[in-house]
């Protein structure tokens, strides 16, 4: 017996670590809760402290190296690369010139605009309050889009906060720590929000697929999402506020897992692939809108299409009425056909629509 | 020659020095993360599978080789935002792999480490793969264009790297 241990030790020791593993991963697969809006999946608090542990000292290390590295960066950009400066200065200063001009055409523009605005009365847009943040590090696989950032719960931040940068969404807090939180990038697999396309209205859930691309899936085939085409954040998912860029649509293709859907590649607006310094949203306004996806005329058109669908009850007779007009009436929308009472037969048909 | 003897291998026992045992995963795990923040393409590179495959290799001990394989890979995983084990397991499973291939093979060869790296690169990616798919029941898609990269970065990798560590091990 002894000498069957000390033979297969290796495979012994192989077995057993693979089974502690394995039940380990069972135990985070059974877990995770689904937090309301949002489809993180929050570790268990075993996993959380090994997470936390690993970051508390990888963290510094690389918070060291970005010092270090900026430091170098600085030193080479202030003292050493020191050549055409001169006509840097020449090209600067004509720039500034050009760029006074354009300015004051600019303040009668705005003037212009926060007249308009206060006119319409509308709200104040862009109430964020934010933290910012720098990226130190990755995941270092390209199977899990994840950066770190030198900002932490020490600072305000918690799970499931937007991240962005002043192009467009990164992603959001999957983790944090004292000094550090891990952010999920939304080009990965796991990541998700509710989003929205700009012109043709049509809503949509953004993922990431394994190659490290955004997608938005669950979309049937429409002729009018064309290439080129804006996405914006819908603020359905409750993580996002809304109005925020997500991306421009690159290309357009069936959905080979989820046929007939189709799945819209996007180009995404923030550069994911090199991030130096994000924005942590840590408090938005109550009402959340942006031009183009919230506007107050929208909202008024919606609610108008809305109570138009809605059956009313008319007080008089007690009744209940339908108020709804078809955009385009045919021989089924009610009221388009003479009732059969006043029908006779032989009498020719009435014209269809 | 290919081929070595176990009897071989008793006289050209290799040993390392505690610290480098412990600095040099720690290091491997640091550049990992953080490289890839300054040139995106560093992440085809995986340092710490090298550095499994390396101790597993020369080490030739195969619960040695198991167990560095699960540490490394359970602090990689603890870094990235999937569930902890993926590459603890198919870490832990490489280690095993390279620690018995030690025994038998010449592993100061260049060819046969590059070889050896090529081989144990595309094994671990199979191994997560499944264990991501069938395991976790990710979306997971296998990209040979992203593979054949990964292979070709590591395996070339592996000369610089295994030739940093040639020089840091004694012979016993």
């Amino acid at each position: 017996m002894e000498s069957f241990f000390s033979r297969y030790k290796g495979l012994l020791v192989l077995g057993i670590v693979l089974l502690v593993q394995l039940i380990a991963l069972a135990t985070q697969i059974h877990r995770p809760t689904v937090t309301a809006g949002a489809d993180a999946r929050s570790d268990g608090h075993h996993v959380r402290v090994v997470r936390l542990a690993i970051a508390v000292v990888v963290a510094p290390v690389e918070r060291a190296l970005t010092g270090v590295g900026h430091g170098t960066r600085n030193l080479w950009r202030n003292y050493v690369y020191l050549r055409g400066v001169r006509q840097k200065n020449y090209d600067l200063q004509a720039e500034v010139d050009r760029m006074r001009l354009e300015q004051m055409s600019l303040l009668a523009d705005a003037r212009q605009g926060q007249r308009l605005q206060q006119l319409l009365g509308f709200r104040q847009q862009y109430l964020y309050k934010t933290v910012v943040a720098q990226v130190i590090g990755t995941s270092g696989s390209d199977q899990s889009r994840v950066i770190l950032i030198d900002k932490g719960s020490n600072d305000g931040l918690k799970p499931d906060m937007p991240v962005i940068t002043p192009d467009g969404i990164v992603g959001k807090i999957r983790e944090v720590f004292p000094d550090s939180a891990q952010v999920l990038e939304m080009n990965d697999q796991t990541a998700g929000a509710g989003v929205i396309l700009e012109t043709t209205r049509i809503r949509g859930i953004l993922r990431g697929n394994a190659a490290g691309q955004v997608q938005v899936i669950d979309l049937l085939p429409d002729d009018r999402i064309k290439p080129g085409e804006r996405v914006l954040t819908s603020g359905g998912d409750q993580v996002y506020p809304r109005g925020l860029a997500v991306g421009d649509v690159e290309s357009i293709a069936l959905d080979r897992q989820h046929p007939p859907y189709i799945a819209l590649t996007l180009r995404p607006a923030a550069n994911l692939a090199q991030l130096e310094e994000v924005l942590v949203i840590t408090e938005t306004s109550g009402a959340l809108s942006a031009p183009g996806v919230g506007s107050e005329a929208e909202m008024q058109r919606s609610m108008d299409t809305a109570a138009g669908a809605l059956p009313t009850v008319d007080s008089a007779t007690g009744t209940t009425t339908r108020s709804a007009t078809a955009l385009h009436p045919d021989r089924f929308t009610p009221g388009t056909v003479p009732p059969a009472s006043s029908m006779r037969p032989g009498e020719p048909k009435p014209e269809s629509h | 020659m290919a081929l070595n003897s176990t009897l071989t291998r008793h006289e050209n026992e290799t040993t390392f020095h505690p610290v480098v045992l412990v600095v040099v995963p720690i290091l491997a795990l640091i550049l990992q993360v953080y490289v890839p923040h300054l040139f995106p393409h560093f992440v085809l590179l995986d340092l710490p599978l090298l550095v499994v495959i390396y101790f597993g290799i020369t080490l030739r001990g195969q619960v040695a080789g198991t167990m560095a394989g699960m540490l490394i890979g359970l602090v990689q995983d603890a870094q990235t935002g999937h569930p902890i084990g993926v590459n603890g397991m198919a870490k832990s499973i490489i280690g095993y792999a390279a620690a018995s291939i030690g025994i038998r093979i010449d592993v100061d060869n260049t060819i046969s480490r590059m070889l050896l790296t090529a081989v144990f690169t595309l094994a671990n990616s199979i191994l997560i793969y499944i264990i991501e798919r069938r395991l976790l029941g990710f979306d997971g898609q296998w990209l040979w264009l992203r593979e054949t990269a990964r292979i070709l970065a590591n395996a070339l990798a592996s000369v610089v790297v295994f030739w940093i560590l040639d020089r840091l091990r004694r012979k016993g």
